[in-house]
């Protein structure tokens, strides 16, 4: 059984000190609903993407079911660390596509802001493997990408300015995002002269500490010729990795074994050229809690060889026009991470491409009618590749 | 939050609820009366020879005596011959350093600390080591040789650190 995704929201992402949590989560959901032209009663299945412990409210699904007035409606809060929103959406597509729903509201929300920084930091630290990397070594979540983007630059000779070009790029996206957290370009040299977060890693290099929500109604191919549904995009494919806890149980450190055969597995499926995929995609957004995870995402997903990674962004290639535009909703750097509605946002932003619903300066060409998503939830311990697209899958 | 907290308890009196503005919305925020301290107590039954070994001064990793498979850190059971038939094999401290971190924006439990480099080694006798590195960080570059060395914490107790050696 087909999936598709039949409607989208997302909410402006930031700092909401304006909402309470089901206030944010219902102004996602109500978009979502009204695209996609359905009512309470026709969503049987609710999945709530939200890693939360920042936030006060812990029950979010059935916040929703009561703040929202829904009925007869199965659901469940998951957790894959910054890979919830998407573990929410593969939740929602496998009991579709077994036939145990029919149309589900998947919700991704974050209150991140709920909580002082400082506790953020110290919550999200606690995302390795707590005994052997936080308890005694203090390890940050910087900390965890920067021990990657060091050991990238060793092997293949990035600088930190390589790495500052991600963040000018998806800064200049963000510019032209009206959801996007932080709607401002930045030069280079001010990202090169920010103060160290985790060496190398600056403060540009990092996304921030994110309020937001994302949410898509998901449709069986039945209900989608039932209600008579124009507007829609489908998941052609999803492959979904799991990586060691503990860094050091890990072989390579310049890529992410789970998000490389999470590729693999959605390329294979949707029938995509492994040595090729850029050719099959009009665009991608890929997981850039730090910048040089999206060049290390570039490989892991064959956008580029082993080490090239990095010339994609000497030579421009992630902008549109290029080889493949690459996050050009802001990505997680300047659109904003709020960890569980980040994959969801993925999909919302899939939706606005691949309909030509994206703002002005920042729509990619639709040639190929397919759009991926890589979310990657700790450092490579979950990874999802999803890929969407415009026509019915096989 | 300490100023929210203060201008929630004036609140209390002055509104009659622990309310502030936030500063940059302008939006009413309620100030939570709850707060949560969490501490963790985690068992080290089943790898408590680690520990001791550290006392004298020595790494230790489980080895399975069936297939011979090195687990670092250590673990109780080996799930390739699903037994628990293991034991305690000293590591030669000695390997090469893969890569590092300076950890400058600290988790407030750490915030005693000055910055601090976490890095990773490959030992020689094939187990990785997460660790701190002694030293300055400026000086080291990945590929080169190191140590380990067991040495007292801030906080008075004793872990193993990686150490660069000279040459
Ligand atoms: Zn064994």
């Amino acid at each position: 059984m087909a999936v598709a995704i039949i409607g989208a929201g997302q909410t402006k992402f930031g700092t909401r000190k304006d909402v309470n949590m089901p206030e944010l989560a219902w102004e996602a959901i109500k978009q979502a609903m009204q695209t996609a032209n359905v009512e309470q009663k026709d969503i049987d299945f609710m999945v709530v993407g939200n890693a939360g412990m920042w936030s006060s409210e812990a029950a979010v699904p059935a916040l929703m079911y009561e703040y929202g007035k829904f009925e007869n409606v199965g659901s469940m809060r998951v957790e894959a660390a910054c890979a919830t929103g998407n573990a929410a959406i593969r939740v929602g597509y496998t009991a579709i596509e077994s036939g145990e729903a029919d149309a589900v509201l998947i919700l991704g929300v974050e209150k991140m802001q709920e909580s002082p920084n400082p506790t953020v930091i110290e919550l999200i630290g606690r995302f390795g493997s707590y005994f052997w990397e936080f308890e005694n070594l203090g390890l940050t979540f910087p900390g965890y990408y920067a021990i990657h983007a060091t050991a990238y630059m060793a092997k293949y000779g990035a600088t930190e300015e390589d790495f500052a070009k991600v963040a000018v790029k998806n800064h200049h996206y963000g510019a032209k995002n009206p959801y996007a957290q932080f709607q401002r370009e930045i030069k280079l040299e001010q990202a090169l002269n920010a103060p160290y977060v985790a060496w190398p890693f600056k403060l540009f290099d990092c996304s921030p500490i994110t309020d937001g929500s994302a949410a898509v109604i998901l449709a069986s191919e039945e209900k989608v010729k039932e209600w008579g549904i124009e507007e829609k995009i489908w998941i052609h494919s999803q492959g979904v990795g799991t990586g060691t806890a503990n860094l050091s149980r890990r072989e390579s450190f310049t890529s992410l074994k789970s998000a490389s055969y999470a590729a693999e597995v959605a390329y294979k499926k949707a029938g995509i050229d492994i040595d090729a995929p850029y050719k099959y995609l009009d665009g991608a957004d890929v997981h850039d809690c730090f910048t040089a995870a999206e060049v290390i995402a570039y490989e892991d997903l064959r956008f580029a060889k082993r080490g090239e990674g990095v010339q994609l962004v000497r030579e421009e290639q992630t902008y549109i026009g290029g080889r493949i535009p690459v996050n050009v909703d802001g990505g997680l750097k300047a659109k904003g991470h709020p960890i569980g509605a980040t994959g969801v946002s993925q999909a919302v932003e899939a939706w606005k491409q691949l309909l030509s619903k994206a703002e002005n300066g920042r729509q990619v060409d639709v040639k190929n009618g397919r759009y991926l998503a890589h979310n990657v939830g700790g450092t490579g311990h979950y990874s999802y590749v999803t890929i969407y697209g415009l026509e019915k899958p096989r | 939050m300490e100023d929210l907290r203060k201008a929630a308890e004036t609140n209390i009196k002055e509104y009659g609820f622990p309310v502030a503005i936030d500063e940059k919305s302008g939006a009413l925020q309620w100030v939570d009366m709850r707060e949560l301290h969490l501490k963790y107590i985690i068992s080290i039954e089943n790898i408590q020879e680690f520990f001791e070994g550290l006392r004298d001064g020595k790494l230790l990793a489980t080895k399975c005596k069936k297939c011979g498979e090195l687990f670092f850190p250590p673990q109780k059971d080996c799930p390739t011959c699903m037994d628990s038939d293991m034991e305690w094999f000293e590591l030669k401290k000695e390997g090469v350093l893969e890569t590092l971190t300076v950890i400058f924006v600290r988790p407030p439990s750490f915030s005693a600390y000055e910055p601090y480099t976490v890095a990773i080694a490959k030992l020689d006798d094939g187990v990785r080591v997460t660790a701190w590195l002694r030293g300055d960080p400026q000086k080291v570059r990945p590929g080169q040789r190191v140590k380990i060395e067991i040495a007292k914490r801030k906080e008075g107790y004793l872990m193993y650190e990686i150490v660069p050696v000279e040459g």
